[in-house]
Formats: structure tokens, sequence, C-alpha cells
């Protein structure tokens, strides 16, 4: 379903975006499945509607977002990101949504709100991926207070204009653009402001190899592959991938003084 | 206990010409078999169906069927024990030379389409990341098992070093399956049938040669 019109955005890069077929037939979605082609055929079955989001924690009003009303907002943005995928493969993606600072200050975070956390939808029958034991669900994310509220970051409810797919991350997911794919969970039904750290999926499941940052970093491998370079999907060669995934004037300051090696 | 003789002694029924024709057919039939993955591997990239990650595809399905092969090929010995008959074993060089084609397909994919030959990416691979480095070796371990596994290459090393040089075969195997599993980043399920594929066709090779039995 088409969305209302959405404004364009001074954040948007210039490139061109991947296609729809390519950005909904490869998709990492362990909820339903871990093929990257599972989730366009698993995800059909998702109920998005009725959906809420419970936002709680160290706020003044905890309360529910309804995603059914984020999709109707005349203030819905078109943001063209760049996404980096910690696997070294790339798109860019023409997100529709809204800055998630404005949805968040509504509840009033209070002073010990240092981290917000974010959660998955969690339910087996829905989501056959969580019959297996692949993560442990349901799946977690988390970013600091500042990076929550950073003018980039978005909540995103469709894409090209449309409702978001259910493979995409229907109803409403997060997209942090400088941070690998992972941190920008989909599918949320939790939002908590919270004064430490929240634990997050994939660094429970190897910690060493992803940290709670995750931000795109040339410099700083995986142990296991290169992160200087990327795929972007559509192309042959590989392309350099840039510092904060070209982000770098934008949050580069988010991290001044902070050791990036060991805070990956 | 009574022994099933073994095909050699067996007293054969058809003719020996019948036989070396049905032994041909079969011969070019796994030969095609082997082949096929290949073939729809060319299929897809002509019919453009190599998916979005096309690089990755083409990767990921030799790597699978370079492990497939060689699980094969260490199936067929086994198969000889268990149903008495040789005719598993006539198929062995030509499933393991196939398995060890799609193991040079594999590098050669991951080294040119994946990594556009990209010198720096390539020595940090070799030599920082695990998961390749086992992958090499499993790679390595078979080159010696395709340059010997001509007749001749067997007549001049005799056939008990023969063997005991093919015995690397096991090594290979652990290790492309080791290299599958180091590889995957939480879902374990399919390295695993690999590994527990390996295990019983090892297992009964242990299992023989504690009971005595030649392996």
């Amino acid at each position: 379903a088409p969305l209302p019109p959405a404004r364009p955005s001074a954040l948007s890069t210039a490139e061109d975006p991947n296609s729809f077929k390519q950005i909904t037939t490869y998709n990492n979605f362990y909820e339903f499945g871990t093929g990257k082609d599972d989730p366009a055929h698993a995800a059909k079955a998702l109920v998005t509607d009725p959906w809420t989001v419970r936002v709680d924690g160290a706020c003044a009003k905890p309360g529910t977002l309804d995603a059914g009303t984020l999709t109707t907002r005349s203030d819905l943005e078109e943001r063209i990101y760049r996404l980096r995928c910690v696997e070294a493969w790339s798109m860019v993606v023409p997100w529709v949504g809204i800055p998630l600072s404005t949805v968040l200050s509504r509840f009033e975070p209070t002073g010990d709100a240092r981290y917000v956390a974010f959660e998955t939808l969690h339910d087996p029958r829905q989501m056959p991926g969580q019959r297996s034991r692949v993560l442990d669900w349901p799946y977690r994310e988390g970013l600091r207070l500042d990076e929550a509220l950073h003018p980039l970051t978005i909540l995103a409810v469709g894409l090209y204009g449309r409702v978001m797919p259910n493979q995409n991350g229907a109803p409403v997911r997060l997209v942090v653009p400088w941070k690998y794919g992972f941190k920008s969970i989909k599918s949320i039904v939790r939002i908590t402001f919270t004064p430490d750290e929240p634990p997050t999926s994939w660094n429970q499941s190897a910690a060493h190899e992803y940290g709670f940052y995750a931000n795109v970093n040339p410099t700083v491998d995986h142990p296991r592959w290169s992160q200087a370079r990327e795929r972007r999907i559509g192309e042959w060669g590989r392309r350099d991938t840039l510092m904060f995934n070209g982000y770098a004037e934008q949050v580069a300051s988010l991290y001044a003084g902070m050791d990036l090696r060991k805070r990956f | 206990m009574t022994v099933a003789p073994s095909a050699s002694t067996r007293p054969r029924v058809r003719s020996p010409s019948g036989g070396r024709r049905r032994d041909r057919v079969w011969r070019v039939g796994v030969f095609l078999a082997c082949a096929l993955p290949l073939l729809t591997l060319a299929a897809w990239t002509v019919t453009g169906d190599l998916g979005v990650n096309p690089i990755e595809t083409i990767v990921r399905h030799l790597g699978d069927w370079a492990l497939r092969l060689l699980v094969l090929t260490l199936a067929l010995t086994p198969l000889r024990h268990l149903t008495g008959s040789t005719r598993w074993v006539r198929h062995r060089r030509m499933v393991g030379l196939w398995a060890f084609a799609y193991a040079v397909l594999h590098v050669s994919a991951y080294a040119v389409l994946d990594v556009g030959l990209h010198g720096p990416t390539l020595i940090d691979d070799l030599t920082k990341r695990p998961y390749i480095m086992v992958g090499m070796g499993a790679l390595l371990t078979l080159i010696p098992l395709a340059v010997t596994s001509t007749q001749g290459m067997v007549r001049r090393l005799g056939g008990r070093a023969w063997r005991r040089l093919h015995r690397l075969v096991y090594l290979a195997g652990i290790l492309a399956a080791t290299h599958y599993l180091m590889m995957v980043k939480a879902d374990i399920t399919d390295p695993m049938v690999y590994i527990f594929l390996l295990v019983v066709l090892l297992g009964a090779r242990v299992t023989r040669w504690l009971t005595g039995r030649p392996v």
C-alpha cells in the first residue's frame, strides 16, 4: 500500500538506490530463517495491523505507540541511506520514516535515561525462525541516548514510498545508517529508556565479533573478514568502505576520544 | 559367521563384454551427475537466476558441491563393505576428482570474483582468517591426491604407499567441514550435518580397523 507523500530530506544521499526487488529479496531477518531469501517468503504471514510499541523505563510518560498512526503522519520524510551489512555487502535504500527523536520526546525521558533499548516481537507461531535457538530471542538492540536522538536516526515505516514490506521489518523498524545493519532492529514492539548499556543480541551471541557500538569502520576488521571493502549489491567489484559508512561528518563527534578498536 | 564372497571371486553371470558396457554406461552417468551442479550454475548465469548477490551464490554453490562430493567419495568404500559390491569404489576416483575440481573452482571464484585478485585482501585472508586458512588447507591436501590419481601413479608409488598417501582424504574432509563450520554466523545446522556424516564415515573405518579387517 502507498504511504502519504514523504518530504525529501537534506540528509539523503544522492547515490542511486538499489531496486525494490533487491531490497526485498535479500534480507537478514533470522526470525524468518537464516537464508537471505527466506524472509521474503516466510514473513508473508506476519500480522502487522494492529501493532503497538510499548515505551517504558526511565521516562516521565511511559505509554504506547500505535504503528498504524505512524504511517498516516504528515511529517514523513524520505531518507535515502547507505546500508552497510557487517557481512561486507551494502545497499542504498529509500526509507520513509520520521526522526526517532520526534517520537521519543513525547515520552519525556528522565535524567536517568542514558541508553535506549529496543526489542523485536517474540512469537514463534508468526516467526518460524524463532523455533530454533539461533539467537537468544527476542532480538534486542540498543543505542546510547545521544545516538538515538541524532537527526540521522529514524523510525522507518516504509520504503520506496510504500508501507514497509514484512521482510524488511514491518510495521516499524529502526534505521541507524552509520552502524552495521544488525543495529537497525526490525518489527519493534518495545522501546525502553535505561540507565545502563542494554544487552544486544549479536553481542550476546558472539561478543568478540559484534560490539555494542558496531559503527561502520573500515579500519577495524571483523575477526573473520576484512571490513575495508564492501560489495554494493548489483556491482561486481568491491568499493572501499567509508568511515561511519560515509556519515563521519555528522556523527564522528559522538565518539570523540573513544578508542574505536576497543569499543567496536 | 559366513562372509559374503567379494565381487572378484564371485562367479559372474553376465558376459564380460556386457559387464564392461554396463560399466561404461555407469561411468558416463556418474560423470554427468557430477557435472550437473556446474551446468546448473552455467544455466543460472545465462537466465539471470543467480539471485541478488550473484558472486556469493557462485562461491557458495561451488563450495557446497566440493564438500558434498568429498563426503560422497568417502562414502563409497564403506558402501562396498556394507553391500559387498565393488561397484561403488569403481567410481571413487571420478567423484573424488570432481570434488577437487569444485574445490579449485570455489577457491578461484573467491579469489577472482569475490576478492577481485586484490593482493592485500588475499594476503590478509590467507594469513589472518582461520576459516580461510583451514579451507585452503583442505584444498592443498587434495592436490597430491589429484596428482597421484592416475593408474600410472598408483603403479609408480606402489599400492601400499599410494593407499597410505590417499588416507589424506580423511584430513581433507575434516578440514573442509571445519572450514564451513567456522564460516557460518550463527546457524550451524548445515555444517553439523556434514560433520555428522564424516563422523559416521570415518567411524566406520575406525570400527573396521579395530576389528582387524582391512580398511
